[in-house]
């Protein structure tokens, strides 16, 4: 492990079992982080993106589903560690932040003790007052207004990007290396995101985080990271920086997924780029590569052999497709000039 | 009235009473939801409605299509005014005047066949005779893009998308000549969406449909409406040609809106000319005088406070509602008094 390298998923697989069968949610999935990076992954539901993040601070239930491979937090192994290890991890080394802060607060008590909770957890020795001047710090840090006051209200009392300030004061209050956030913005209203997209980034250089960004909207991941990875049917299908992703797109399914953004912000009226079909189940992927039955570019070897990832191109991306380089990289960047 | 008005609005308002009733029966507070809206869809065009939730926009498709009553104004549907009809003749009405609705999971009756959701409304509307009814069903099915096989199959079995298509075959089986959408598409991934939106354009082509199309997110209205009505806190800020408002926008609330957008493009990323708004939207049952913008813009004066902008031509062909429209309003269009 790199001493900057602060999370490191090695060969993660996560297969839920259902009545109806094996759930393959998370197929092979590597990779690494920086600190102070902010690695995107986009993908459309279904696509593996949150149990994968899910995984990292082993929040998947043993009973129903098996995880293997090995995810490294300050040279821990999250997946094979002892309980207290992990639940030291969870909070102070690695912290996570929802979709829905509603749903992620607990509507019984005060915002002001949901974070002194999440404090004294990991500080065991602080007295009350302590924990609470750290915690009306942080309500500071995140932008919350007349904290003094707010920190004895309930989360019905926040609006719902108020609420994600909270959800993110908890997140930081222990000043955790890593920051998972799964579509921490996708219930907001888009001034509202990009007021928390903004927060995140600040907070971002203050306390020199990394930053695990999932979403499923291009245009977040284009003003928030600096890595990509492009998920499908649970597996990576391609990594690139984001100036590449958006300018040299090497998978087809990242075409596909560029094709129908810029058709739609393009201001004419024709028909928008699409990609045919609908995901795959997870039950029942389809053999070889799983994007082969929707890709306009499949040949024969697409349905009988699973693409491995590959470099290609000379800005650094990987990819996961049987089309030769050239091919890749003329319709990439075709695809990326739409 | 002219021929070629589809639908029309004119100054709907809708209050809702929260809370529970005190002793006497008087409500607590007032919502008030859609405040003083009108609006004009051509017959064959699509007006798009955006803003943020809790804007109005919800409950403005919910009047037109007569699904809650308004508190006052409005609703003329080809030429007709249906706000106070009733009994059979709201029900000749809603073959003309459908919806579709949002969330394609709970829109659908999970115990009902495919067949059975398509067929209902013309069985219902006696417009089909019942040995022919399967026939048509398959044909719509065939229309929206979904296996007229399916007939019997029932909505779980089907993938987000082609829900919405079975939604949208339901909307279209009783013929209409105009159709209310609420968000059709923000429950789907990126990929089907572009596939709904070209199916409701071509539908729209092969039809000559009207749409009212509601949606948060701009860029999805920008694609698909010929006039686009900006909502602020229940009522209308900005109408005009899709192409004039999102190149020029004259409402500082539009602007903002925009501007908020992320666009899939990393190196506009740090461009100095975005406009963030501070603040979250007032609540609308103590809005703010005026101008119920003002508490967020940053060119508020106190003629903002005051004074409530009356929605007026600028001059470009649109109508905005502000004593400070942006400047290219300005220079074609009437100044602040």
């Amino acid at each position: 492990m790199l001493p900057d390298v602060v999370l490191s998923v090695r060969n993660l697989s996560v297969v839920f079992h259902t009545p109806d069968g094996d759930v393959v949610a998370v197929n092979d999935v590597s990779f690494d982080l920086r600190s102070g990076e902010t690695l995107g992954i986009v993908g459309e539901s279904g696509s593996g993106k949150s149990v994968t993040a899910s995984s990292i601070l082993r929040l998947n239930n043993s009973n129903t589903a098996s995880t293997t491979g090995q995810i490294f937090v300050s040279g821990v192994d999250v997946l094979s560690a002892d309980e207290s290890d992990v639940r030291r991890i969870r909070g102070s080394e690695v912290a996570m932040i929802f979709q829905d802060p509603l749903s992620a607060l607990n509507p019984y008590y005060t915002v002001g003790k949901q974070i002194t909770e999440a404090y004294l957890v990991h500080h065991p020795d602080a007295s009350k007052d302590d924990a609470r001047s750290v915690t009306l710090e942080m309500l500071k840090k995140v932008g919350i207004p007349n904290p003094e006051k707010r920190i004895d209200e309930f989360p019905h009392q926040f609006s719902g990007g108020m609420r994600q300030r909270i959800v993110i004061a908890i997140a930081l209050i222990n000043n955790p290396k890593v920051l998972i956030a799964d579509e921490p913005t996708t219930a907001l209203d888009v001034t509202v995101q990009a007021q928390i997209l903004d927060l995140m980034k600040e907070l971002q250089t203050e306390f020199k985080m990394a930053i695990v960004l999932i979403t499923h909207d291009l245009g977040v991941i284009a003003e928030a990271a600096l890595d990509v990875l492009v998920m499908y049917g649970g597996r990576i299908v391609e990594r690139s920086s984001v100036d590449a992703l958006f300018s040299e797109p090497a998978h087809p399914y990242a075409w596909g997924l560029l094709g129908a953004v810029n058709s739609l912000s393009n201001s004419s009226r024709g028909a928008l780029v699409t990609i045919a079909g609908s995901p795959p189940s997870l039950i029942d992927l389809p053999k070889g590569c799983s994007f082969n039955p929707r890709c306009s570019h499949a040949f024969e070897k697409c349905s009988t052999q699973v693409p491995i990832l590959r470099s290609v191109g000379t800005l650094g991306s990987v990819t996961a497709c049987h089309l030769p380089d050239e091919t890749i990289l003329s319709l990439g960047r075709k695809a990326a000039a739409q | 009235m002219s021929q070629d008005i589809a639908l029309q609005a004119v100054n709907l308002v809708k209050y809702f009473s929260t809370g529970s009733s005190g002793v006497l029966g008087r409500a607590t507070s007032i919502v008030q939801a859609v405040d003083g809206v009108s609006f004009t869809l051509p017959t064959g065009k699509t007006l798009g409605i955006v803003g943020e939730s809790g804007c109005g926009k919800s409950t403005l498709a919910r009047l037109v299509t007569r699904l809650i009553e308004p508190s006052s104004g409005s609703v003329v549907l080809d030429g007709v005014d249906i706000t106070n009809l009733s009994g059979k003749a709201l029900r000749e009405i809603r073959r003309k005047l459908q919806m579709i609705f949002q969330d394609p999971y709970s829109s659908l009756n999970p115990r009902h066949s495919i067949g059975q959701i398509i067929g209902d409304p013309m069985r219902i509307q006696g417009i089909v005779t019942k040995g022919n009814e399967k026939v048509e069903v398959q044909e719509l099915m065939q229309r929206v893009g979904l296996n007229p096989e399916h007939y019997n199959r029932y909505p779980h079995e089907f993938s987000g998308g082609q829900r919405q298509r079975i939604g949208i075959a339901r909307a279209l089986s009783l013929r209409p000549s105009v159709i209310v959408a609420d968000e059709p598409v923000s429950a789907l991934d990126v990929s089907i969406q572009a596939q709904i939106l070209n199916l409701l354009e071509n539908l729209q082509k092969d039809l000559g449909l009207s749409f009212v199309f509601i949606a948060h997110d701009l860029s999805v209205v920008r694609h698909i409406a010929d006039q686009v009505a900006v909502m602020y806190l229940g009522k209308i800020v900005e109408v005009g040609d899709s192409a004039t408002v999102y190149k020029n926008p004259a409402h500082p609330y539009t602007k903002a809106l925009l501007s908020a957008v992320p666009v899939a493009n990393p190196s506009l990323r740090n461009s100095d000319k975005r406009i963030r708004l501070v603040g979250d939207v007032p609540s609308p049952i103590d809005p703010p005088s005026g101008c119920r913008f003002r508490t967020r813009c940053w060119k508020a004066s106190d003629i903002c406070e005051a004074v409530e902008p009356p929605l007026q031509p600028d001059g470009s062909g649109r109508v905005v509602a502000c004593h400070f429209p942006e400047e290219q309003a300005v220079a074609v269009g009437q100044s602040p008094q």
